[in-house]
């Protein structure tokens, strides 16, 4: 049973941009508002699976607990629990197959980590079917320290796409708002990133006017948002390793909304400098703001689908808001969303482009799927005031904004509603998250 | 228009104690909102996020009046109905009394702040709350305000007046303020 070592290119670029990224940013935020994860609803159709702890776990985490509480999260797995496990075997040769077999587990991770003797750690897995007695994968990671959690989750990356044959979206990050409210007149909000499991928040951007909109650029280095610091709302974007940021668009009315295309070039945003809130266009290159819809009515919430040729938007150009596209480059709306009541908006567009998700209002407010194919629509979630999906860049789970006991927090739900799960922070309130591309593009 | 013209007599008559706006005139400019990139460490995040309050230039004859709280003047809040930027009847009035104050104070600048409640989402309540705002604008100008002495500002959902998730809440938190 062979191991292929993952120290070639592919991840030594993923390694230095982690590097780079824990460099950029203060450790002193570190511990602030960390997120605990609770899972809502869970499933019985997942795959079972043994993450053995890792055998000579060195270093400060906990490597198999991270990849299990990842596989969990997915919804596409069920980890068994440790102390349920018949035997704690670490290399191919100390797996008893016979023991496995009767408990009905199907895959088994075993691994081991060692200190490398320069500082660093070498962790070593192997993902093994257990039926047939082969393995199906076997790596040997160099990482340190600092790096660990994202080894583990590149780890859980690596066993979700050799058994679902996806990529697996664990080594992401996710930006979002948080509200610290004293009062109706005394507030604080910062723009927070952090681990896809919401582990190691950092704030990238604190002010005391409100901020909105985090969106990633597709390279995962730059966010743009929107800050009221100026007394009316102003579009911005901000390189998340060096904190540097700059003003695109203000100017009277609304600025707001912005949203990448896919090659990173331009934003598509909602201005109301011409009378009432209109998609435009922002190009980094040239600087120049283009208008795209022309109607008196609310025209915002504008996204590029993932190939760049469409951008779907909300309007209410119909009487109550509902989705529409148009070419990128602007030309006639038609509208998209159909007997499907009187309020969606806000819409998210799966990464390979053949779903919606959108923010459904009837009975409550609630995340809802529309598959852009057969125009079949599904309710994900049930709660009453459900807003901000996002989807993660393998489109297997979407994250939103729910009403929690405090104020509102973050929730994530498989994008089948099979699996929902909680994400709360410490204090104050969380709010539009925005899932990051993949970090190894 | 009778009702407004008895309005603006009111508001004249009631606008004796005209020094006093000076005195409350805030300092708009030095009010910095002060957003931080924590990487940068910039020092201090600024004074606070209360509105910006000026009372114009403080030599007009009726600034009194924003401060009697007598007047229909002192009503600063105007509220809505879901998913709605009419202005509903019982608020004629007071846009009335502030359009009629403006117009006969032509250096008085007024911002309207259009905010939401939180239910649905927050860009297109965004754009909800300058509609309130531009509502409320149209009117006042209508009723002889200058446009160039408004100012339209949308917070949407982002800047409650009250906490809470009930219709309680949400019915004070739709509104547009006038902020002298």
């Amino acid at each position: 049973m062979t191991l292929l070592s993952l120290s070639i290119a592919r991840y030594a670029r993923i390694a230095a941009l982690a590097c780079l990224l824990v460099a950029g940013i203060s450790p002193a935020q570190a511990a602030e508002g960390e997120l605990t994860i609770k899972i809502d609803q869970g499933t019985q159709s997942a795959l079972p699976i043994a993450i053995v702890p890792f055998a000579g776990e060195a270093g400060p985490t906990d490597i198999a607990a991270v990849v299990r509480s990842d596989l969990a999260r997915s919804g596409q797995f069920n980890p068994m629990p440790p102390e349920d496990m018949p035997s704690r075997p670490s290399a191919f040769g100390d797996i008893n197959f016979k023991d496995w077999r009767v408990v009905g587990m199907e895959n088994l991770v075993v691994g081991k980590v060692a200190a490398s003797g320069d500082g660093g750690y070498v962790v070593e897995f192997r993902v093994v079917d257990v039926f047939k007695g082969t393995q199906l994968l076997g790596f040997r990671i160099p990482t340190e320290a600092a790096n660990m959690r994202l080894t583990a989750h590149h780890i859980a990356d690596l066993i979700y796409e050799t058994l679902l044959h996806r990529k697996g979206a664990f080594a992401t990050r996710i930006a979002y708002v948080t509200v610290d409210r004293r009062s109706a007149k005394d507030a604080t909000y910062r723009l927070q990133v952090a681990d896809a499991d919401g582990y190691d928040p950092h704030t990238i951007l604190e002010s005391k006017q409100p901020l909105m909109s985090p969106s990633w650029a597709p390279d995962g280095g730059r966010l743009a948002y929107v800050s009221f610091e100026d007394r009316n709302s102003a579009i911005y974007v901000q390189d998340i390793r060096t904190g540097g940021r700059q003003k695109l668009v203000s100017g009277p009315g609304i600025n707001s909304a912005p949203s990448f295309s896919p090659d990173g070039a331009r934003l598509v945003v909602t201005l109301s400098r011409d009378g009432n809130p209109e998609l435009y266009t922002y190009s980094f290159a040239s600087r120049q703001l283009t208008r795209l819809t022309y109607h008196a009515s609310i025209d915002t919430e504008g996204v590029y689908s993932p190939d760049g040729r469409w951008i779907y938007f909300t309007s209410d150009r119909g009487g109550g808001p509902q989705i529409y596209k148009m070419s990128s480059d602007g030309g006639d709306p038609q509208r998209v969303t159909f007997n499907m009541g009187n309020y969606n908006s806000r819409a998210r567009i799966s990464p390979d482009g053949k779903k919606i998700a959108l923010v459904h209002g009837g009975k409550g407010y609630r995340i809802g799927i529309l598959d852009l194919g057969s125009n079949s629509f599904d309710l994900l979630t049930n709660a009453a005031l459900d807003e901000s999906p996002s989807f993660a860049p393998n489109g297997d789970m979407i994250i939103y904004a729910t009403m929690g006991g405090r104020g509102t927090e973050l929730a994530a739900t498989s994008t089948d509603g099979r699996l929902r799960q909680r994400l709360a922070v410490q204090r104050g309130e969380v709010r539009e998250p925005a899932w990051g591309p993949f970090r190894n593009q | 228009m009778k009702g407004t013209m008895l309005k603006l007599a009111l508001v004249i008559t009631m606008s004796a104690a005209l020094a006093a706006c000076s005195s409350n005139k805030a300092k708009t400019d030095s009010a910095q909102a002060g957003a931080r990139t924590t990487d940068q460490g910039m020092a201090g995040a600024g004074a606070n996020g209360a509105a910006s309050q000026g009372l114009g230039d403080g030599s007009n004859l009726a600034g009194g009046a924003l401060n009697d709280p007598n007047s229909p003047l002192a009503v600063r809040v105007i509220y809505f109905d879901y998913d709605s930027a009419n202005i509903r009847a019982d608020f004629n009035d007071t846009v009335a009394a502030h359009a009629a104050y403006l117009a006969q104070n032509a250096s008085t600048i007024v911002t309207l702040e259009g905010h939401a409640d939180e239910r649905g989402s927050r860009e297109y309540n965004l754009a909800l709350g300058e509609n309130r705002a531009m509502a409320v604008r149209k009117q006042l100008v209508l009723l002889g305000a200058a446009a160039g002495q408004i100012k339209i500002v949308s917070y949407g959902e982002e800047r409650p007046a009250v906490d809470g998730h009930d219709e309680g809440a949400y019915e004070r938190n739709r509104r547009v303020e006038l902020v002298y």
